[in-house]
């Protein structure tokens, strides 16, 4: 069958798993904590290509730090930023929670993917800007948005501050740097290399982010932003993130023949560098390199988190039916809170009692924040967003149809 | 105080759904986040976690119950320190409650419908909440004959989802060019599960999944069928489309005018169009006047299964581009389909959905449901309605149309689009050209209101169409 007969055949990629299969993560290779070298950040993006192939570490399995690329962070800082992904995880127990009590309609998780926004957001200035995806939320938490705003968004209720206009999870706050979330995909990322040209045309020096998930890079807007990242050398960082799974479709798919999704700058003579997404140490200090890229004018950097989605894509969606149900526990990265833990006791900062000492503390702030949340309504009862509002916001100033509409429906 | 632990609602759209499996049994101790059931969806399988902790004091609906609605209690949890006998006792006195309201709510949107009865005797058993569930939501009003159906065809009753996954089955099993392609159609039998089964029949190489690129796949099905197949394209839904725009009107549109007749595109894109429920802005756009603007293209937005079934395989064997908009709310809705071997309806006519004499209602999609409900309630006012489904958008079927208004002299055209530029806009401006003299009143246009979406269901409601404005608009035209 196979060539010669000159009949000609398409691929189609498929996962090593399915369900019923037992997972088996043998052939992603992993290369060993604080093995690749930290080049300097104005080094020639040809010096450098083999980074996209690789896996930058930090953390080994005994929770040392190791390698050029450790030390970005203070002991403080380490343990708040445990906090940090502890926060974000109790504060997605209790919204999905919420979600199946039918206090909102729809949520999205972090479950595993925590240390890729709670551990970038530390890399960055005020005034800097992001344009996530729906699964960043991590850079609110790390930036100390009001998790009661977060709640009152996702709840919609009479303290949106999307006013009951934007689907849950769709958070946006201009002053903490978070864009509006786009649900259509990848649109946000040549408008993140835009507002960079729009800082250096400014002469600012504010930077921008433009976050994208491994499904996404197969749109045409990821190519798009690539090219005038590259031609213009703006001040952006393009963070890829690849949790392997594009709700149902496996990364393999999108990546197609270029091994990873890193290697997709090398093309556009962008330096590439893969990241180990469940080491907050490595992400930070990857963050940082960066960032400091973008703030001397050295050009964008694109990065590729490498990490699992472990739970379902959104609360409408159901990964049985596409993977095994193990798959999460045989992904040899771990969990990153864990990693993190592990790390601060290895150093003799924290202990398995002050954890669950924190758990609860983490938990009881998220609870007190969901009460205060819940005191202006959630989806179905309590205080709801105003009419008024659905006729506010549409233009700077409302048009007098607009106004006749609205006193139609007598608000 | 026992805890009632309810039919979750797993996704924005779902009303019901079935018990397809208890984890627990009663007596069975359980903590916060256990998973406790298996729930079927009409698109999924989900693991529903417990909420609350306690033991499980009683399974009030079986497994292998269908149609349990959102919010029905489905067991009951004994919290600590609390009597599991009792606790089960307590509630089970209440259970009729929240079964009768429901039937209560369905009976407020839907007068018309002998729905008491039923209800009252509902929560006993499983199998008659089965038969209450499923009652549908809109009133049934005696759909016209199509003259298209051969008189004594045998009907069988099927969700507008099967419909249009027999009619891709039947095309693919007649014709090897047709190919089905987008996201999650293959592997997860669609997003909305409309390419159920074809992956298993056809194989990858005719049920293909795509990298998530709109622009990209719609590109590569106009290829695929300029070098000679029928791809049929399946957009997750017509709000991502959006950036596929450019493939659809510059190059499926106009390929066979610009290339002199040498080359056309004969491929059918197709999804879920218009708002689902709680998907705000982005989500929720009807596309209707958009596609139907733009020569070249054929646009159709079937209401029913037969409509919808009939109409996809004429869409696919037809050698144009088509435009075939579903609707997430109509997936579920059943209706009878005609058993026949090889049901195709013409593309362009619309189906007169009751004849009447008062007034003309011209509607397609999901507008119809806005109608049929407003129609039991015109009939109690004495108004005798007569309604269009237009079926097809582009070619439109304005001969039908004119012909009822020449007869009732009024028109209410009913649509969930944008109001400015919108296809009841172009009704009405043919109607006044064509049927000046004919009307009694100034035609109506019913349409969204003029704002992006809102994600609040109190918002939202509001910005959509509502039957009251269909009954008012019908009152209105008719002088009453």
């Amino acid at each position: 069958m196979a060539g010669g007969d000159g009949v000609l055949k398409f691929h189609v990629p498929e996962p090593e798993v399915r369900p019923g299969g037992t997972p088996d993560f043998s052939n992603v290779p992993i290369p060993k904590a604080g093995s690749v070298p930290r080049p300097p950040v104005d080094v020639d993006p040809r010096q450098i290509r083999d980074l996209a192939y690789s896996i930058i570490r930090v953390l080994n399995r005994d929770g040392e730090a190791v390698g050029e690329w450790a030390g970005t962070l203070t002991d403080e800082e380490l343990a708040e930023g445990l906090k940090h992904m502890m926060t974000l995880r109790a504060f997605d127990t209790r919204m999905l929670t919420a979600q199946r009590q039918g206090k909102t309609s729809f949520y999205m998780q972090h479950m595993g993917e925590e240390a890729v926004s709670c551990a970038f957001r530390r890399a960055l200035a005020p005034g800097d800007m992001n344009f996530p995806t729906y699964r960043q939320a991590g850079l609110l938490i790390a930036g100390g948005y009001p998790m009661v705003d977060m709640m009152n968004q996702i709840y919609s209720n009479e303290a949106d501050p999307l006013k009951g206009r934007q689907l849950p999870v769709m958070y946006a706050s201009k002053e903490h740097g978070f864009f509006s979330i786009s649900g259509n995909l990848t649109t946000q990322f040549p408008q993140a290399v835009g507002w960079a040209m729009a800082s250096a045309i400014k002469n600012d020096t504010r930077i921008a982010v433009g976050w994208v998930g491994d499904g996404a890079t197969a749109e045409s807007d990821f190519h798009a932003a690539l090219v005038f990242a590259s031609t213009y050398r703006a001040p952006v960082i393009l963070n890829i993130v690849n949790n392997q799974w594009a709700i149902s479709t496996f990364q393999g798919i999108a990546r197609g023949g270029s091994g990873t999704f890193a290697a997709r700058g090398l093309g556009f003579g962008i330096p590439a560098l893969r990241v180990d997404g469940n080491d907050y140490l490595a992400v930070h200090a990857v963050a940082k390199w960066a960032v400091e890229r973008a703030r001397r004018n050295l050009g964008p950097t694109l990065v590729e988190y490498v990490t699992y989605r472990v739970g379902a894509h959104s609360t409408s969606d159901d990964p049985s039916a596409y993977r095994p149900k193990t798959e999460s526990d045989a992904w040899p990265l771990g969990d990153p809170v864990i990693r993190l833990k592990n790390h601060l006791i290895a150093r003799g900062l924290w202990s398995e009692e002050r954890h669950k000492q924190a758990e609860a503390e983490v938990l009881d702030t998220v609870i007190a924040a969901q009460k205060e949340a819940e005191k202006h309504g959630t989806l179905h009862s309590g205080g709801k967003p105003s009419t008024r509002d659905m006729f506010e916001g549409v233009y700077e100033t409302m048009p007098p149809h607009l106004r006749r509409q609205r006193q139609q429906a007598g608000v | 105080m026992p805890i009632e632990i309810l039919m979750p609602a797993l996704s924005p759209t779902m009303e019901e759904g079935n018990v397809s499996k208890w984890l627990k049994k009663e007596g069975d101790k359980i903590s916060a986040g256990d998973v406790i059931a298996e729930i079927e969806t009409d698109k999924a399988t989900m693991e529903v976690e417990a909420v609350d902790e306690g033991t499980l004091a009683k399974i009030v609906v079986p497994e292998g119950t269908e149609g349990v609605k959102v919010n029905t209690p489905i067991a009951i949890l004994a919290v600590e320190g609390e009597d599991i006998d009792k606790a089960g006792e307590g509630v089970g006195e209440e259970e009729a409650k929240p079964a009768k309201s429901a039937e209560a709510e369905k009976t407020a949107e839907a007068p018309a419908e002998d729905a008491g009865g039923k209800a009252r005797e509902a929560s006993a058993e499983p199998g008659a909440q089965k038969k209450a569930a499923k009652a549908p939501a809109a009133p049934k009003i005696e759909i016209a004959a199509d003259p298209d159906i051969p008189a004594g065809t045998e009907m069988v009753s099927m969700t507008v989802r099967e419909a249009l996954r027999d009619a891709m089955a039947e095309e693919m099993r007649r014709d090897e060019d047709v190919f089905v392609m987008g996201e999650e159609v293959a592997e997860y039998q669609g997003a909305y599960k409309i390419t159920q089964g074809l992956l298993q029949e056809f194989g990858p190489r005719r049920v293909v999944d795509t990298p998530i690129t709109e622009h990209g796949f719609a590109g590569v099905g106009v290829g695929a069928a300029m070098a000679g197949l029928k791809p049929i394209v399946e957009f997750m839904t017509f709000n991502f489309a959006m950036q596929a725009i450019d493939q659809i009107v510059n190059s499926a549109a106009k390929t066979l005018y610009m290339s002199g007749g040498q080359m056309g595109a004969p491929i059918v894109f197709r999804g879920p169009n218009g708002a689902a429920a709680r998907v705000a802005a982005q989500h929720s756009q009807d596309y209707a006047a958009w596609y139907s603007h733009i020569p070249g293209l054929r646009v159709i937005q079937p209401y029913t299964a037969a409509d919808a079934k009939g109409l996809l395989k004429a869409a696919i064997r037809d050698p144009n581009p088509v435009i075939f908009l579903e609707n997430e709310i109509l997936y579920g809705q059943h209706f009878d389909v005609p058993k026949l071997d090889d049901f195709v309806l013409p593309i362009g006519k619309a189906r007169v959905h009751k004849s009447g004499k008062d007034v003309t209602i011209v509607s397609w999609g999901i507008g119809m449901t806005y109608v049929v409900k407003a129609e039991a309630e015109l009939r109690s006012l004495g108004i005798d309605t007569e309604i269009i489904d237009l079926r097809t958008i582009r070619p439109m079927d304005l001969d039908t149309v004119i012909a009822s208004v020449r007869k009732t002299n009024r028109l209410v055209v009913v649509e969930e689009g944008f109001p400015q530029s919108s296809v009841g806009d172009f009704i009405a401006n043919q109607v006044s050209q064509r049927a000046f003299d004919h009307l009694d009143a100034p035609v109506i246009t019913i349409a969204g209101k003029d704002v992006p979406m809102p994600y609040a269901a109190n918002l939202e409601k509001l910005a959509l169409p509502n039957v009251g404005e269909v009954v008012e608009a019908v009152k209105a035209v008719t002088y009453r």
